[in-house]
């Protein structure tokens, strides 16, 4: 019989599932929204997933920023940090790839391989300059969707320069690019140009990036980026088809060594989830202690600092 | 700081007839009043200890001690003075170390002030007996730190730790502080522990207060053993006080390619524990710091280089009071993921 795989990266703006057979290749994948709720992100994603498949899922990963409540909602067998998600999904197809850049919603990582083994990374700090995020915020203050952001940016011949190293800072300068008259495409090009600068002055910094390098995340949709980061890295970034969906890859590829004896239950649509959070009052420390319910019973609770607060 | 509260309230309330007011442990609410009063970009340790201070005042303290040492910390106790007497406490404020340097003269003469009684013969019989109470308690930390990971019970170790601190915490002799020790030791081995003999080993280096203040690392070490591994920390309080001096010459001397004087606090110290970690076969290196720590700063492109030629991975962490401790997690989650898929090829 034959057995299927899940994988599941909650981001923060999207959440991506993706379904593998044995051999771990793609039998369906699926791309929504977040929208601030990875509850009911992953129940409608799981509910786009069944529509889809037929055959039973013995393995579910988790990872992405939401993963240790997904994984518990979902009863996953492995729930992993998204870097190590990356590098196995990217390795799978990438054998030989030296450099990882991969850019999100709210994060960006730097991942350097070698003979598929994790060597070096990095991950933004702080800030979330250079991160899809910012480029959707400054897409709509342009009054330009998202998706057509890219085209537009590879169609300027002659892209503003835009300081780069802080949000805010790229962010008035763009408003006063905006106000001097500049074309569109020309601020757009600049904007894509600042965030290729501001992710290698800051996450790869001092890092060696060698060859082959693949480029992904949701911002790898991207072309204007890709193209700068082409031009300033003066060699070619792989982009792969699936590259917004390499974590969910990666983490189903873990589900699948660490599968469970029986087929798991996808059917959650019905079960309620909720999160209830209160600061305890023990003692200074103020812990926010997060109590975690399935169906209104209680399962789990995190955030307490003494381990005797639940 | 951390443990460091018992010798040190051991050694004051008994060479002083003051009341000594045992500092509370440091909480969220210690990090929000320093940070509400602390310059924005100054050291996190500046913070925490002016957050210390105050919570102290709030208990009755009428008199402050602070120390120095060889970075921004000399400077601490002046600006934390003018801080605390500007919020209008009025408070007495000791600095024990004055521009980098201090001599016993001037110990001496702070104590009498703070205590007209003050009794030096006192003060050296129960100065030398917390030594050797410090020197002790890092020892057996040494020890629990290589093993805490592999408890089989959890917590055996921290709870035996703390019944220790606290039967030490009542000794007047030395027969009396060797005796226990040694008792302490005996009951610290018969711990059960679990390590499989390719245990993963990991060498913590840094800046000493986010080093040894579990509270401002985010409880790194407790994360680390519950990864089950094996961790090894230079930085302690006798290290600091009475092997720092000969140490770092030995450590300048070894490292002698890539470091030829010292960069204040302890820049050259990690240095030279980093090469020595390399080379007796560590996994993996844990590098932290409070955020602007100027002299970790300016070790940590050496620190990269040395790893780069030894091949052994190197994670650096700043911490600072609004560090999200989420990507703290992640990361570490991703370093020990990489050092374990080395491991195993």
């Amino acid at each position: 019989m034959k057995k299927g795989y899940l994988g599941i990266d909650i981001g923060s703006i999207s959440t991506k599932g993706v379904i593998l057979d044995e051999n771990n290749e793609i039998i369906e994948s699926s791309y929504i929204w977040t929208e601030g709720n990875p509850i009911d992100a992953v129940k409608r994603l799981l509910n786009q997933l069944q529509n889809k498949i037929d055959i039973p899922i013995y393995g579910i990963g988790t990872t992405g920023s939401a993963r240790k409540l997904i994984g518990l909602m979902v009863d996953a067998d492995v729930v992993k940090n998204e870097i190590t998600a990356h590098a196995i999904g990217t390795t799978h197809y990438y054998k030989d790839a030296r450099t990882i850049l991969e850019i999100g919603g709210q994060d960006s990582k730097l991942i350097l391989l070698k003979d598929g083994i994790i060597t070096d990374y990095a991950m933004n700090t702080l800030c979330a300059a250079g991160t899809g995020a910012f480029l959707s915020s400054q897409a709509k203050r342009l009054g330009v969707e998202i998706e057509d952001f890219g085209t537009l940016a590879v169609t300027s011949k002659n892209p503003v320069k835009i300081a780069a190293r802080c949000t805010v800072f790229a962010e008035s300068d763009l408003i006063h690019k905006a106000q001097v008259g500049y074309q569109k495409e020309d601020i757009i090009a600049g904007l894509c140009r600042s965030v290729v600068l501001n992710y290698l002055n800051n996450v790869g910094k001092g890092k060696k990036i060698l060859e082959p390098i693949v480029f992904q995340g949701g911002v790898s949709k991207n072309k204007g980026v890709v193209k700068y980061f082409n031009e300033i890295l003066k060699t070619k970034v792989i982009v792969d088809p699936n590259s917004h969906l390499m974590g969910a890859i990666g983490i189903a590829i873990m589900a699948h060594e660490h599968q469970s004896e029986t087929p798991k239950n996808l059917e959650l649509t019905n079960i309620s989830f909720e999160t209830k959070g209160r600061e305890c009052e023990g003692c200074s420390n103020h812990c926010e202690i997060l109590r975690i319910y399935k169906d209104h019973q209680f399962i789990e609770s995190w955030g307490s600092k003494c381990g005797k607060v639940s | 700081m951390g443990d460091y509260a018992v010798p040190a309230y051991f050694l004051l309330s008994h060479i002083v007839k003051n009341n000594v007011i045992k500092p509370k442990p440091i909480t969220a609410k210690t990090i929000e009043i320093g940070n509400k009063y602390s310059p924005e970009f100054v050291c996190t340790p500046f913070k925490y200890t002016l957050g210390t201070l105050i919570e102290g005042i709030e208990n009755g303290a009428t008199i402050l001690i602070q120390a120095g040492g060889g970075c921004r910390y000399g400077y601490y106790a002046e600006l934390q003075e003018q801080i605390i007497k500007d919020l209008g406490y009025h408070v007495q404020f000791y600095n024990l170390v004055v521009a980098g340097t201090t001599n016993l003269k001037r110990i001496y003469k702070i104590m009498k002030e703070i205590d007209p009684k003050f009794s030096i013969l006192k003060a050296i019989y129960y100065g030398t007996l917390t030594k050797q109470m410090i020197k002790y308690m890092d020892q057996m930390d040494h020890y629990i730190r290589a093993n805490i990971g592999f408890e089989t019970e959890k917590g055996s170790f921290e709870t035996l730790k703390q019944q220790m601190l606290k039967e030490f915490s009542q000794v007047k002799t030395h027969i009396k502080l060797k005796k226990l020790y040694h008792k302490y030791q005996k009951k610290m081995r018969a711990i059960k522990i679990e390590k499989p003999k390719d245990t993963m080993k990991i060498g913590i280096i840094g800046e000493l207060y986010t080093i040894m203040e579990p509270y401002s690392n985010y409880e790194l070490e407790k994360n680390l053993a519950s990864m089950n591994l094996e961790i090894k920390r230079y930085t302690d309080v006798y290290y600091l006080l009475f092997q720092k001096h000969k140490k770092v010459k030995k450590y300048l001397k070894n490292s002698a390619q890539y470091i030829t004087y010292q960069m204040g606090a302890d820049a050259a110290d990690n240095i030279g524990r980093a090469k020595e970690l390399c080379e007796e076969g560590y996994d993996g290196i844990i590098h932290i710091k409070s955020s602007f720590c100027t002299p970790e700063i300016g070790a940590m492109p050496v620190l990269s280089k040395i790893c780069a030629d030894y091949q052994v991975p190197i994670i650096f962490f700043s911490f600072d009071s609004a560090t999200s401790e989420v990507g703290i997690k992640t990361r570490l989650e991703a370093f020990y993921d990489m050092l374990e898929m080395r491991k195993k090829k």
